[in-house]
């Protein structure tokens, strides 16, 4: 808690959109009620801060960090080992920090793939080969530059975190029901859920608050919006050929993207208890696929092209297998410069 | 979860037998039990121990003593397959005051010891596996046997030999019984027969009897003429649905005095009790001791369902039992077991091209044979050609046919040799021919089965070892002349090393035994599996060999496999003993392998509505989420693994328990100890694309 | 790494679930028969082929599994009657998500073997071990995580990250 009585926030970004913060800002004058209770300490997708700052404070000041983004490179890690040290409560926050999310399927490359992709691509000019190193000695000094992980890895990867806040993003009404339930807990006045705890969510999946009619499953085919005749509004997406994430993701997002005809992709990450959500997901649509011989199978799972893309869009990084076996070639980090000494990169902004 | 034995807390105790040298032979237990002891005490284990025999009284007493002592919460055995002694220790763990269902068998013998011979990496291997026992163990929670109310009655499916003993002992003893035949009389195959092996009964007059036994008893209600359409339910409490074809008359008012099929006008071939060599009437008794004694009308082949004339059965019928616009009626049985006793099929010597069987007149199949062979049969017990008079001068008798074969079936049908012998005998008995009998091996294990083969050796039957190659009507050879409208049977006489053609004028095929043409279905209503021959798959070959792998389901006879009458008798008698048993102890223990739904995770997504074959899972449509009814539940699991919620947990099989297993068995994986770490990241050429 | 640490040649490891009526009883009479297969393979009992969560399988490969098959009695002969034809199609899936991410079709395998045929499924796993060994080590659990130089600067030195973070800084 600050001198003020304030209590003390924090949000970081770490490999993520911004759409997380987004959701939060989208409190609207809201967040106006969370200024009121909370200093806020840190927050550099909003405000300036240095990290050094950070690493003064005294550990556990912080009373509340939302960390979003995952793991992706050196300087993210980093940032997760410092919020967790100088927070009290850490809550993984949006599907990057709780299962990788977007960022997580480059895991189903090697890094060396991802730099050859963006340093040598069709629109890049890079006759000496140039890759970014983590590490370069120049006649001013020494520089140092993040260096990319061989996975990105979800927080609680890397450090212990006492709550998760699925989605992408969190809804906000959500999110509101969170902080006041958080801040509620801070006062005394509520119990703070158990530790390791999903929370801003439902405990079901997406099914129970969609609301069109569901029966029994016999799927023949399945296909994609454009591929299959109109949709009935009232009918469950599944039923229609449809691949519908709905049954095995967790609920709590209002299920309003197949209300509003639009199948689920799962972004609110899997059941309580889930070990893998993308095999959740794999045994449900194998379940209602209505055939017994081979070839006719093969034939209704052709309508699926990319499985893992159907299955583990949001979160490889979190699953028993984390990605590809290209990622396995991935080379460690280096931290010796290239023969020719690099030109200094100039670095973006002074938080940096 | 547990309240007394916290998983968090495990206390596992751990026992490697060496079953002797069984498992000592090739895996070193000393070496497994420190090592669990080293590797595993991280994991729970606190103590660890081998001993010769576990399953003896003094291995039980060592996991009876560590328990009381050391409060053990787990026990871990590295033994023998499950199948074997899982209940011994689950046994030892009870005495001891410690949940049957917290004690895991991991299988070192039949997985180890006695399939490998690498003693290095057997032992290793039985490390891993007992590393993923305790992993196991570690998630397995108390679990209480589920017990059902056993239902009294039984349901009898077959009126042969092997059925009507099952329903007469049931009944004997007291309880009600509700036997089912689809013809219209109990009796099957064996009142067909003439003389039985090797005892020369004659088979009506054994049989007989006991048909009437069973119709008179008063704890048996007889179902014949019908058929089974539906059974649901589980062991104790089956429902099934009985349907009763027409008979086309009022069984409360007829005497079965035949007045009806004596006056019958319409006359055709009985493809069923007569072989396809007599005939009966439209409506007709099979054969005069059929019980019930009512007859039966085939609308198929009666005048009256024809044209709409004719009436004459019911012009004659002075009690004015016809009832021509009898529908066909359903009942709904209760019942607790079921025995099948669905019998055979014989192989259809049609198929057999080069026997000429249904194309060369006189190469007959041995039920037509055991027909005419029978004096109350169509030719009243005349051994005679297809032309109904001559008698034959030589007659082949021909082993094997569709038998050991595998163009057709490969199995050995076991009655075949006899059935063949005792042909031989009764040919001789009625006439002066010759007969030969061509074999392949003679079969003749039974009680005087081999002094009866001696007997008919000694009758001069002329044996011949050989396949037959062909019968035919064309003749080859210029002396064949002679032998012009007989029957030449072709074939290599083994013994002697010739080729032969024998002329004969009737040739008698003794085909094979085959399951019933419905088997499988029948295999699907009742729940249970058969071979894909179509033979019933018994629970244990040896071991238990009336019941199937379905609770409270049982076989006898010739529906498990081709088998004679003393076999039919006593595996109708030993399922009916195991029924008794179960009746008399009113109620059932099982095994307490269930999935469990948690209301409030379920969504009502209905993926796993679809999914159960036994009617276990049902909607609910008020709440709107699915519920599992554990008394219908069998524990497949197959819901448990489909539902995308993970709401689904199964008892005996959860997830932790065998993701725990997984992680057990490959944390110390190889033959190599790979605890250390080889080459962290692999070359990107090395990697395959 | 670890240069010096002797490695023993590689020899793979096979995960075979097995169904408690069909294949497991297969298994323990090809046992009882004395058959002979290799070491390689090690058995999960299940009661049925159709309680094989894709997660079991997922978890074998993440484990160290180099080999994975799915065993179960012949598809009318299911002990629960049509249960095996469940698991067939979540083979079927499971096999294209990880072939495509990088799993060898060949590392994962369904056979079916009613109770009666020890042999043919000691024979299967001798083939199936044979199958897996020329596609090397999959050694799933070895991927890299943390950047060597982290690793030298230690998990929790408040002091080095804030060297590092003013060095960045």
């Amino acid at each position: 808690m600050s001198v003020n009585g304030k209590y003390r926030f924090a949000m970081y970004w770490a490999a993520s959109c911004g759409g997380c913060d987004i959701s939060v800002i989208n409190l609207h004058e809201a967040i106006l009620d969370l200024a009121e209770r909370f200093d806020i300490v840190f927050w550099p997708a909003v405000m300036d801060a240095k990290y050094a700052d950070v690493a003064a404070m005294p550990d556990g000041s912080i009373d509340l960090t939302l960390f979003s983004g995952g793991i992706r490179n050196t300087e993210n890690a980093e940032l997760a080992r410092l919020l967790r040290r100088k927070s009290a409560i850490l809550v993984a926050f949006g599907s990057c920090a709780t299962e990788g999310c977007i960022p997580g399927l480059a895991n189903l490359t090697s890094t060396g793939d991802l730099l050859d992709l963006v340093y040598e691509g069709p629109s890049m000019d890079n006759p000496e080969h140039i890759r970014p190193v983590s590490h370069t000695t120049m006649p001013e000094g020494d520089l140092h530059l993040p260096a990319l992980e061989p996975l990105l890895r979800t927080l609680d990867q890397v450090v212990e975190v006492d709550y998760r806040m699925p989605g992408c993003p969190p809804e906000t009404e959500r999110i509101a029901e969170v902080l006041g339930l958080l801040t509620a807990a801070l006062d005394g006045k509520a119990t703070l859920p158990a530790r390791g705890s999903v929370v801003g969510a439902g405990h079901s999946t997406v099914c129970d608050e969609c609301r069109r009619d569901r029966g029994v499953k016999h799927v023949t085919a399945f296909g994609r919006l454009h591929e299959l005749p109109p949709l009935d509004p009232a009918l469950c997406l599944l039923e229609q050929s449809v691949p519908c994430n709905g049954p095995a993701t967790r609920d709590g997002c209002g299920a309003k993207c197949p209300l509003a005809g639009a199948p689920c992709i799962g972004c609110y990450g899997p059941a309580d208890g889930v070990v893998d959500f993308g095999a959740r997901l794999l045994s449900a649509f194998a379940s209602v696929v209505d055939a017994s011989e081979p070839a006719e199978i093969d034939r209704i799972l052709d309508g699926l092209p990319d499985p893992v893309g159907q299955f583990y869009r949001f979160s490889l990084a979190g699953s028993l297998l984390r990605g590809g076996r290209a990622a396995r070639t991935s080379q460690p980090p280096t931290a010796t410069p290239a023969t020719t000494p690099a030109p200094a990169m100039a670095t973006h902004g002074a938080t940096r | 979860m547990t309240s007394n034995e916290p998983a968090d807390c495990p206390r596992v105790g751990v026992y490697v037998c060496h079953c002797g040298t069984n498992i000592a032979g090739t895996v070193d237990v000393a070496a497994v039990r420190d090592w669990a002891m080293e590797r595993l005490g991280p994991h729970g284990v606190v103590v660890s121990r081998d001993y010769p025999f576990m399953c003896s009284s003094l291995g039980q007493e060592l996991i009876e003593d560590d328990i009381r002592k050391l409060g053990l919460n787990r026990v871990v055995v590295a033994a023998c397959s499950p199948h074997m002694h899982e209940k011994t220790f689950r046994g030892a763990c009870e005495r001891a005051g410690l949940n049957a269902y917290l004690c895991e068998l991991v299988s070192i013998r039949e997985q180890v010891s006695w399939v490998h011979t690498d003693k290095v990496a057997a032992t290793a291997k039985a490390e891993a596996l007992l590393a993923g026992g305790v992993l196991r163990v570690r998630e397995q929670v108390p679990l209480e046997p589920m017990r059902v109310p056993i239902n009294e009655a039984t349901l009898v499916v077959g009126g042969g030999i092997a059925g009507i003993t099952a329903a007469v002992e049931i009944a004997e003893a007291g309880f009600p019984v509700h036997l089912v035949e689809r013809e219209p009389s109990i009796g099957g195959h064996m009142a067909q027969f003439d003389k039985t092996f090797p005892t020369l009964d004659c088979a009506a007059c054994i049989l007989t009897p006991k048909m009437v036994t069973a119709g008179a008893h008063p704890n048996i209600t007889l179902h014949t003429w019908s058929e089974v359409t539906d059974v649901s339910g589980y062991v104790g409490n089956f429902t099934a649905r009985v349907l009763h074809r027409p008979r086309y008359l009022d069984t409360d008012l007829c005497t079965g005095c035949g007045i009806c099929q004596e006056k019958c006008p319409a006359k055709v071939v009985d493809p069923a009790f007569e072989a396809g060599i007599g005939y009966r009437k439209a409506i007709y008794r099979p054969f005069p001791q059929a019980v019930p004694r009512f007859p039966v009308l085939d609308p198929d082949n009666c005048i009256y369902f024809e044209r709409g004339t004719c009436k004459a059965c019911e012009k004659f019928c002075a009690p004015g039992a016809i009832r021509l616009d009898q529908q066909p009626e359903e009942v709904t049985l209760q019942v607790g077991n079921i025995v099948l006793a669905t019998g055979f099929d014989a192989f259809d010597a049609r198929r057999v091209e080069p026997y000429g069987y249904g194309r060369l007149a006189n190469v007959f199949s041995s039920l037509e044979f055991e027909r005419m062979s029978n004096a109350s049969g169509p030719t009243g017990g005349q051994i005679v050609l297809r032309d109904g008079v001559t008698h034959p001068r030589t007659v082949a008798i021909v082993h094997c046919v569709g038998s050991r074969d595998r163009n057709y079936n490969e199995y050995c049908s076991a009655i075949c040799c006899m059935q063949s012998m005792k042909f031989a005998h009764l040919v001789r008995e009625h006439t002066n021919a010759t007969v030969y009998e061509f074999y392949i091996d003679i079969r003749a294990p039974g009680k005087a089965f081999d002094e009866f083969y001696q007997r008919v050796q000694d009758e001069g039957t002329i044996f011949v070892r050989g396949r037959v190659a062909e019968v035919t009507d064309v003749l080859r050879r210029p002396e064949e002349a002679a032998e012009d409208g007989r029957l030449i049977v072709q074939v290599e006489d083994t013994l002697a090393g010739l080729q032969r053609r024998i002329p004969v004028d009737m040739v008698v095929l003794s085909v094979g035994l085959q399951p019933q043409s419905d088997a499988h279905e029948v295999a699907r209503r009742f729940g249970i599996t058969c071979s894909s021959e179509g033979w019933i798959i018994e629970r244990h070959p040896k071991l238990d060999p009336v019941a199937t792998m379905t609770e409270g389901v049982f076989a006898a006879g010739c529906a498990l496999g081709p088998r004679d009458i003393p076999s039919s008798v006593a595996s109708g008698a030993a399922a009916a003993a195991r029924i008794l048993g179960r009746i008399q102890q009113r109620e059932l223990a099982l095994e307490p392998i269930r999935a469990v739904i948690d209301a409030t995770r379920c969504s009502g997504c209905r993926i796993c509505n679809d999914l159960c074959p036994f009617s276990a899972i049902t909607f609910d449509d008020v709440q709107a989420v699915t519920e599992v009814n554990p008394a219908l539940c069998q524990g497949c699991g197959v819901c448990i693994a489909a539902c995308p919620a993970g709401a689904i947990g199964g008892t005996g099989f959860s997830d932790a328990q065998i993701l725990g297993q997984i992680e057990g068995i490959l944390m110390f994986s190889g033959a190599a100890d790979t605890t250390a770490v080889p080459e962290a990241i692999a070359t990107p050429e090395a990697v395959p694309a | 790494m670890n240069e010096d640490v002797k490695m023993a040649p590689y020899e793979p490891v096979v995960l075979a679930f097995t169904c408690n009526w069909c294949s497991y009883r297969a298994a323990d009479l090809a046992g009882t028969a004395r058959i002979k297969y290799p070491p390689n393979v090690r058995l999960v009992r299940l009661m049925c082929s159709g309680r094989i969560d894709p997660t079991f399988v997922l978890k074998a490969f993440a484990s160290g599994a180099d080999g994975v098959m799915m065993t179960g009695c012949w598809p009318a002969d299911c002990h629960y009657r049509v249960q095996n034809v469940k698991a067939l199609r979540r083979f079927e899936l499971l096999r294209r998500v990880l072939e495509q991410l990088g799993i060898e079709p060949e590392r994962f395998q369904r056979f079916y073997a009613s109770a009666a045929e020890g042999q043919q499924l000691a024979a299967e796993f001798s083939r199936m071990i044979e199958v897996v060994r020329p596609l090397g080590p999959l050694s799933w659990g070895r991927l890299p995580d943390v950047a060597p130089d982290l690793e030298a600067l230690g998990q929790d030195d408040a002091q080095a990250d804030l060297v590092a973070l003013e060095a960045v800084g």
